[in-house]
């Protein structure tokens, strides 16, 4: 037994040797993603991106003369767990730096932890108004609000010929702040917005909120969800032959694998998207669209989560900027440089504006928004 | 008028496979009173045979059926002599915890052999819905209440006509006297329990390609499970079937007119208010317990 023990504390204090040395060596990066749970699709695609971005670096020489490294934990799309991640990664790894957490409740959740420990967090996907509007200063987002995404969208409204519209969407911060700006959009528009029915985020049966929605006779869907939910809301939606336009918000929908797993289903229907890897000439910087989609099929990573990894890969880069320009692994030398990075991602260009109370402003980039279709099993651009 | 109608068919759909879920549940839960945290997982177990066998394998799609529900019970009967074995007469607590773990245990090594991510199963039916008239329906939910319904029948007459059926209620109520009549309870634990988890197999082996299939697929199941037994009274197949109904019912008509935001609760409102009434849910005959 006490050989045992013996063993095991050798082991351990190994164990701290080694993340001592490793501490030295690179500079660390932490990462919150929900790898597990009811949003794991788009999780994971977003690590994959992260990991993209870390070996292109550390390849590159790295910055500051180390290697960084991701430290990536499973939030487990569960904002207590996230919090734990958190809490996790800048008590134990001590990162300077973090990226995450996806969904706006996950991010709402981490968000004091931020402010309580005084480390930046670089913002990927999350888009309720308010993550950059409640007044934390250590939150740099570099995806659209929904509030970016519904303006981005107004042209289209008469376009579409959108006479009245119908709404569902998960229920939590994502689906229920793009719920609000898009209703508000139309209907400063003229459009008639009949009923906002709601779903639990983990539901996977929708059959009484869609016979409201044909009940309600609406020309168009708007629905706000992850991937897996809107595949099952196209399937069933044909089921209960609900004949009427469906836009999907939120870029979390991942058109390829919408065809893939909804299959005919998916036919006639409209996404919002913040990346386009089917057409790369109209994103703003083709040639980091281009590097990074040439290594996502190197690797072969699914191509449906190509328009959710390269949230990850530009994550980082935004974060391995900061770090250069602060020179040093400090989170409030990164804070500061954060509000200066230019970098030139997938999202365009990535720069940050002021958003928020006075004196405690949140950063927000401004990133362009596309729509798209697909048609014949194919996605293809929108012609209005 | 169609609204309403389409509901009421969305309802019976759901109920029959809500009161799968719950007979499965009932005959652990309610008659061996084995607090059966991994019903869940076998859900998520028999989900995942049907994507290995259909999809990776290319088995055909109603023979994998069969062959998933029979690794269901296998499954079942290993829990059973592996950890629940020993624990015999041990309370209720102590069963509890250990199938809490097992639980935990089970998901992880699905998230650890599959991933977190979801997968999709195709299935063999058209994808134009069956109309009739203004209401629709797709063919596959309509296979999986048709089979959920013989199963729940075979089950009924398994439990209530048999004698193992008799064996498995005898046990149940009085192991000792069971024995002395020459009853093997050993084998008669191990058949219920394995039985039980075969049927929770079948829910997942049906539910799994009308929506996907994820290694947490299992709580949400589970939580509904619990709720269809209590609701209708613990160990009574006929209580699971009619729970499972009701459960759908609320469910659907409470989304429909009241609030679709509120869809998941409304169940649970309703057993509290079925249990303040009736304390021993809706059919399950007065007992004491301890």
């Amino acid at each position: 037994m006490s050989k045992l023990v013996g063993l095991m504390a050798s082991a351990a204090i190994l164990a701290v040797s080694a993340s001592l040395a490793s501490a030295q060596d690179t500079i660390k990066i932490g990462v919150t993603q929900p790898l597990t749970g009811a949003f794991a699709a788009s999780g994971n695609y977003v690590a994959q991106g992260a990991k993209i971005a870390e070996d292109e670096i550390n390849a590159a020489g790295g910055v500051l003369g180390k290697k960084i490294q991701l430290i990536i934990e499973d939030n487990k799309s569960n904002p207590t767990e996230a919090v734990s991640t958190v809490e996790k990664l800048i008590q134990r790894d001590k990162v300077p730096v973090l990226m995450g957490a996806w969904s706006s409740t996950l991010t709402l959740a981490v968000m004091p932890k931020l402010e309580e420990y005084k480390v930046p967090m670089v913002v990927e996907t999350s888009s309720s108004g308010k993550i950059t509007t409640s007044g934390n200063p250590y939150v740099f987002r570099i995806s659209p609000t929904s509030a970016m995404e519904a303006k981005a969208f107004q042209p289209l409204v008469a376009k579409m010929g959108i006479k009245k519209a119908d709404f569902l969407y998960t229920n939590n911060d994502f689906g229920i702040g793009s719920g609000a700006e898009f209703s508000k959009m139309l209907k400063e528009n003229g459009v008639q917005v009949g009923v906002m029915e709601t779903m639990d985020p983990k539901a996977n049966d929708f059959s009484a909120q869609l016979a409201k929605i044909r009940a309600s006779g609406g020309d168009t869907l708007f629905v706000t969800t992850a991937v897996e939910q809107l595949t099952l809301i196209l399937k069933q939606a044909k089921e209960q032959q609900l004949k009427v336009r469906i836009i999907s918000c939120g870029g979390s929908n991942s058109p390829d694998q919408l065809i893939e797993q909804a299959g005919d289903a998916a036919n006639g229907s409209f996404h919002t998207v913040f990346f386009t890897p089917w057409f790369t000439e109209v994103t703003k910087n083709p040639d980091a669209s281009k590097r990074y989609m040439d290594e996502w099929k190197k690797r072969g990573h699914h191509v449906g989560g190509l328009t959710e990894g390269f949230r990850g890969y530009d994550g980082i880069y935004v974060a391995v900027a900061a770090i250069k320009a602060a020179g040093k692994p400090d989170p409030e030398a990164i804070r500061a440089a954060l509000w200066n990075v230019q970098v030139k991602g997938v999202y365009g260009d990535i720069h940050f504006i002021k958003q928020g109370p006075a004196g405690k402003e949140s950063a927000q980039n401004e990133p362009a928004v596309y729509l798209v279709t697909i048609t014949d099993g194919k996605v293809a651009k929108t012609t209005f | 008028m169609d609204q309403l109608a389409q509901h009421l068919l969305n309802a019976t759909i759901l109920g029959g496979t809500y009161a799968l879920l719950g007979i499965g549940l009932t005959l652990i839960f309610g008659i061996m009173r084995v607090v059966n945290f991994t019903h869940g997982e076998l859900y998520a177990f028999g989900a995942y045979c049907m994507y290995a066998l259909v999809m990776l394998l290319g088995v055909n799609f109603f023979l994998a059926l069969p062959m998933a529900i029979m690794l269901g019970v296998a499954l079942g009967a290993t829990i059973e002599m592996l950890l629940l074995g020993r624990l015999r007469g041990a309370d209720i607590d102590t069963t509890m915890l250990v199938m809490i773990g097992a639980w935990i245990a089970m998901q992880n090594t699905e998230q650890w052999l599959w991933s977190g991510v979801a997968h999709s199963i195709n299935n063999p039916f058209p994808a134009e819905p069956l109309i009739l008239g203004p209401l629709s329906v797709s063919w596959n939910r309509v296979y999986v209440v048709v089979v959920a319904l013989l199963l729940i029948a075979a089950t009924y007459y398994l439990v209530n006509r048999t004698r193992l059926g008799k064996a498995m209620r005898a046990t149940f109520q009085d192991r000792q006297t069971a024995a002395l009549m020459g009853i093997r309870i050993d084998r008669i634990h191990t058949a219920t329990f394995a039985l039980g988890s075969g049927l929770a197999a079948a829910a997942g082996a049906l539910l799994g390609p009308i929506f996907f299939v994820a290694p947490t697929m299992g709580d949400l199941a589970a939580a509904k499970a619990f709720a269809i037994v209590i609701l209708g009274g613990l160990g009574s197949i006929t209580g699971a079937t009619l729970g499972g109904f009701i459960l759908a019912f609320v469910e659907e008509l409470g989304a429909g007119y009241i609030s679709s935001g509120y869809r998941d609760a409304m169940g649970f409102l309703l057993i509290i208010l079925i249990l303040l009434v009736k304390p021993t849910g809706l059919f399950a005959r007065k007992e004491r317990i301890g």
